[in-house]
């Protein structure tokens, strides 16, 4: 302001032009509008393959939803052995992971000493970084080796979804923990100081008060967990098996929907062929399948989170 | 042992980590009366009233030496649970913390944990009344507690506190976070209270303690300045520094 | 203690003391299961580990097509002078197969190392044709022994299936001399085009979403969800996305015949560029969210300070946020690449190759990498590639450990010495 015009003159207050400030905002706003475009390239390309092999002389939709048959060399296509054995996998993946994930999580937000904490969460972190196909080997080479030894090799057989789901299970786990254990840090310790005036232990304080003040984290993360399940592909590939199978035997084997989309794409596949489309038809199942667990899992959060002061 | 005592401390000490908080407190708290603890922010009162009921337990790294009788019997060291303690010795604190459940549930919670055998519908209503609850929320019992407005919730924390039935009521700050009307009721609520319960408030505010309490304790530093009847520690104090915290010239 | 002090009646009777014995015993039972599970989530990652370690050291039993004993004295091939061990290689090889070492390096020329190796694979030509664990190898020697002796001519080896040799070589159809030299050069090639696709992407989006978008727009809204939701989707979906639009549609530019240079009859789109470009896709959602957290972290007191001097928007999150963030924007991104090496199923639905042995050299190679060798070792019937897999897997582990060791040694650093 050593201008001396300034100093009588009037200030010129009206909007400067700054084109590269306008052109970095247009640049930023397209890199954030490419996630748009995946979405729309995934939704696209999912929707144009199926209605491709929907259109196929030898597939109906209604036997893609209602038969238990999937074989395409003599032309069945029946969703269901693959879509059983996706929601067995996920389902022992769960019953392994929910409770034992649950109770890491009360384990770790209420009981254990800071110290513990600061040791046990990066080990959680590394089993969270482990890479699915290293699950897989695991499900291979130990897990179905053990399941055989114990329930004996006649009725275990090599491809199983016990070993895999177990595994996935394993898998899993610390998503729930630490979605959980958010979950349960989030909830003021005010509660806990309230049941604890009322001649609480520290058992009920945390089973009948912080838990169900958490729920709706909890059963986000339940949610997260199940989607994330139904999406694996590495450890059912490697040890649930190799080809479609009916059964709710969890020691037989069975391939999952991703299981049979990575078997069929891994292999030579010609496009245009009923076989290429298929498997995008199946990867459209399991695109709404997931879309819909994420999107329950976000409205409990909206609807359920408890407003605390 | 005076059997009009309820609790009393001998030569307390407490410590945070390396933080000395409390410095030999030897204090009485008279059966059916109100105390107040009064003295500038970090002087301590809090921290003896958290001793009274052991909540300081729950802070890692804190250790006490010392006393602390309720009635005659010892209520500190490892041999006696402070669950139990807790139960008898209950506690309102500076911000409303109903859980998030109904306001049924809120009342009743604490009474199914400790064994309650009676009526769960009349002790819930019974709670309620005395805590001049009652006709704000008798038609919506089975609502959430945290859709209660913050005078609502925090005479919700004090009925479920009287629910369990303790001899001693702790209340830390109780109407801090409140407006003036809001403050009001609790205090008629206390003044009701002190027929059947044991009261030690710790306060900020003088009025309310010249207001609700028999006795005051004025604290400095952890240290116990002055102790005895409101009138006196108000209009006759002996100590200079109690007169000049009173008057408003720190604090 | 059961009477209340005040005279009123009491419904919670005498049994106080049992009660509490009984709720306390409660207290006890559960939290003896809250630490079974959590040991129970340790001991998972114990034994996942060690399992791997099992299947990498071990003893194994190797029979030999001709016994060194019979070429050289004592065994030592390499004790041979030159001209011994050509001669040895032209009377044990045929005349055509000797034709073709001379043709890609005349033997003559090769040094006595090179030579003895030669013989080594080509008339030597060990093959394991039994591998133990760890275990095995340590407590049940009597297996082992018991196995020798039921296989005359062979001979029992130590050996350690992670070796110099596994990092440097390529693939090979017989478990005892596959490496990984391939796979890894494909890791490398994922990590290079994901650090230049999606981490310039997803910290520009960053901005925009933290900075720029007022989240009452219905687009940004849109965009803010939909980002959310992509992080949510199944890996192999982004696989599917890959082959269809990057191998299959934009073909011509992803097998690089467009820009000459490659053979169009066998050229395709499965190449390095399609896998690096989904595998990008796939982290961008988690880059973008990792870097909001970092920005959203930088306090609102150094923005207006910046505004208060005159300064433009973008001048302010030039000069002032993305210093300030950019320790965390990293971080964030160092681990959401360490997610994208250990990504299997969407580059076997992209088309990794399943068995090549030349290294990749541009952006139009056929590919593999690490996690798709321990898939395909780990799929193959014999027994020992498992223990190449099990080597392989602790190459990946320790590429993946050493990536997030640096990012939470730089979280440890921005935490200790927050300088705002």
């Amino acid at each position: 302001m050593s201008d001396p015009t300034a100093q009588s003159g009037k200030i010129d207050f009206s909007p400067k032009p700054r084109p590269h400030e306008v052109a970095i905002r247009i640049f930023l706003f397209v890199t954030a509008a490419i996630s748009i475009v995946i979405t729309l390239g995934i939704v696209l390309e999912l929707v144009k393959e199926s209605w491709l092999f929907f259109g196929d002389p030898e597939v109906s939709l209604w036997e893609f939803l209602t038969s238990n048959e999937w074989q395409p060399v003599i032309g069945k296509f029946g969703i269901w052995p693959l879509l059983s054995a996706t929601l067995m996998t996920s389902t022992i993946a769960m019953l392994v992971a929910f409770p034992l994930g649950l109770m890491v999580a009360i384990y770790l937000s209420e009981y254990a000493p800071d110290r513990v904490r600061a040791i046990l969460k990066p080990v959680l972190e590394i089993l969270a970084g482990i890479p699915t196909v290293v699950y897989g080997y695991f499900a291979v080479t130990f897990m179905t080796p053990l399941l055989q030894s114990i329930f004996g090799n006649d009725i275990v057989d090599v491809y199983n979804t016990a070993s895999a789901g177990i595994v996935m299970g394993i898998l899993i786990l610390p998503l729930v923990s630490s979605m959980t254990e958010d979950a349960l840090s989030s909830v003021p310790r005010s509660l806990r100081a309230g049941a604890f005036a009322l001649g609480a232990t520290k058992m009920e304080t945390s089973i009948q008060i912080v838990v169900p003040a958490a729920f709706s984290g909890i059963a986000a993360a339940f949610i997260v967990a199940l989607s994330r399940a139904v999406g694996e592909t590495m450890i059912v590939a490697l040890a649930a098996g190799a080809g479609p199978n009916f059964t709710i035997n969890p020691f037989e084997g069975a391939e999952t929907l991703t299981g049979y989309i990575v078997r069929i794409s891994g292999g030579d596949i010609s496009y245009n062929s009923v076989d290429y489309n298929s498997i995008f038809a199946l990867g459209l199942v399991l695109f709404i399948i997931t879309l819909t667990l994420n999107f329950i899992s976000r409205r409990i959060v909206e609807k359920y989170r408890e407003v605390y002061e | 042992m005076d059997t009009k005592l309820a609790m009393h401390t001998k030569n307390l000490n407490f410590f945070y980590g390396d933080f000395q908080a409390l410095f030999d407190v030897s204090l009485d708290f008279g059966a059916n009366e109100v105390t107040a603890l009064i003295g500038p922010s970090g002087c301590g009162k809090s921290t003896l009233l958290r001793c009274l009921n052991r909540m300081n337990d729950l802070i890692p790294e804190t250790r006490s030496e010392g006393e602390i009788y309720f009635r005659d019997q010892p209520i500190h060291g490892q041999e006696v649970d402070p669950v139990e303690v807790r139960r008898q010795v209950g506690m309102v604190f500076q911000k409303p913390n109903p859980f998030p459940k109904t306001i049924y549930e809120n009342i009743a919670w604490g009474a199914r944990i400790n064994g309650y055998r009676g009526d769960m519908d009349e002790l819930v209503e019974t709670s309620l009344k005395k805590c001049a609850l009652w006709d704000e929320v008798k038609e919506k019992l089975k609502q959430n507690a945290l859709g209660l407005s913050g005078g609502q919730q925090q005479r919700l924390c004090i009925a479920r506190t009287i629910a369990v039935e303790p001899d001693v009521i702790l209340m830390d700050e109780p109407t801090s976070a409140l407006d003036p009307i809001s403050t009001a009721k609790i205090e008629d609520l206390i003044t009701e209270l002190r027929k059947r319960y044991t009261i030690i408030i710790v306060t900020h505010n003088m009025q309310q303690a010249g207001r609700v309490s028999e006795k005051t304790a004025f604290f400095l530093n952890g240290v116990i300045i002055e102790a005895g009847l409101t009138s006196d520690i108000f209009f006759n104090p002996k100590e200079e520094r109690t007169e000049a915290y009173i008057s408003g010239r720190f604090g | 203690m059961s009477a209340s002090y005040t005279g009123q009646k009491s419904y919670y009777g005498d049994g106080m003391a049992q009660n509490i014995a009984r709720r306390r015993r409660h207290g006890r039972v559960w939290h003896i299961l809250f630490y079974a599970a959590t040991t129970i989530s340790i001991l998972a990652l114990i034994v996942l580990l060690l399992n791997i370690f099992n299947a990498v050291f071990g003893f194994v039993l190797i029979e030999d097509e001709v016994p060194p004993t019979e070429l050289a004295p004592g065994g030592d091939l390499e004790s041979l002078s030159q001209g011994e061990l050509i001669s040895l290689l032209e009377e044990y090889l045929s005349v055509g197969l000797i034709r073709r070492f001379n043709f890609e390096e005349p033997l003559a020329e090769r040094s006595v190392t090179d030579l003895a190796a030669l013989v080594q694979v080509r008339i030597v030509n060990p093959t394991v044709i039994e591998a133990w664990s760890l275990q095995e190898s340590l407590f049940q020697s009597d297996m082992i022994r018991a196995e020798h002796a039921a296989h005359p001519g062979t001979r029992v080896q130590f050996r350690s299936w992670l070796s110099a040799r596994f990092l440097v070589s390529p693939q090979n159809p017989r478990p005892q001399l596959a490496g990984i030299r391939t796979a890894f050069f494909g890791s490398l090639w994922m990590i290079i085009i994901v650090i230049v696709v999606a981490f310039p992407i997803g910290v520009a989006a960053a901005i925009y979403l933290e900075e720029y978008a007022r989240s009452e727009i219905w687009y940004n809204r849109i965009i803010e969800v939909n980002i959310y939701n992509l992080a949510g989707i199944p890996s192999i979906i982004f696989g599917l996305l890959g082959l269809a639009v990057f191998v299959r549609a934009l073909e011509p530019f992803t097998s690089g015949t467009v820009f000459g240079g490659v053979d169009p009859t066998t050229a395709n789109g499965r190449t390095i560029i399609s896998a690096g470009l989904t595998l990008s896709l796939l982290i961008l959602p988690i880059i973008i969210i990792n870097s909001r957290e970092a920005i959203k972290a930088v306090p609102s007191s150094l923005r207006e300070s910046s505004y208060g001097l005159g300064a433009t928007k973008w001048q302010t999150i030039w000069h002032h946020v993305l210093p300030a963030s950019f320790d965390r924007i990293l971080t964030g991104t160092i681990l959401a690449i360490s997610r994208a090496i250990g990504e299997t199923a969407p580059l076997v639905v992209v088309g990794a190759s399943t068995f090549i042995t030349v290294d990749p050299k541009t952006l139009f190679s056929k590919f593999t990498t690490l996690p798709i060798q321990i898939y395909q070792w780990s799929a193959r019937p014999q027994s020992q590639f498992r223990n190449v897999a099990a080597a392989a897997i602790v190459v990946l582990l320790v590429l993946m450990l050493s990536m997030n060791a640096v990012a939470i040694i730089m979280r440890n650093r921005i935490s200790k010495q927050r300088r705002i």
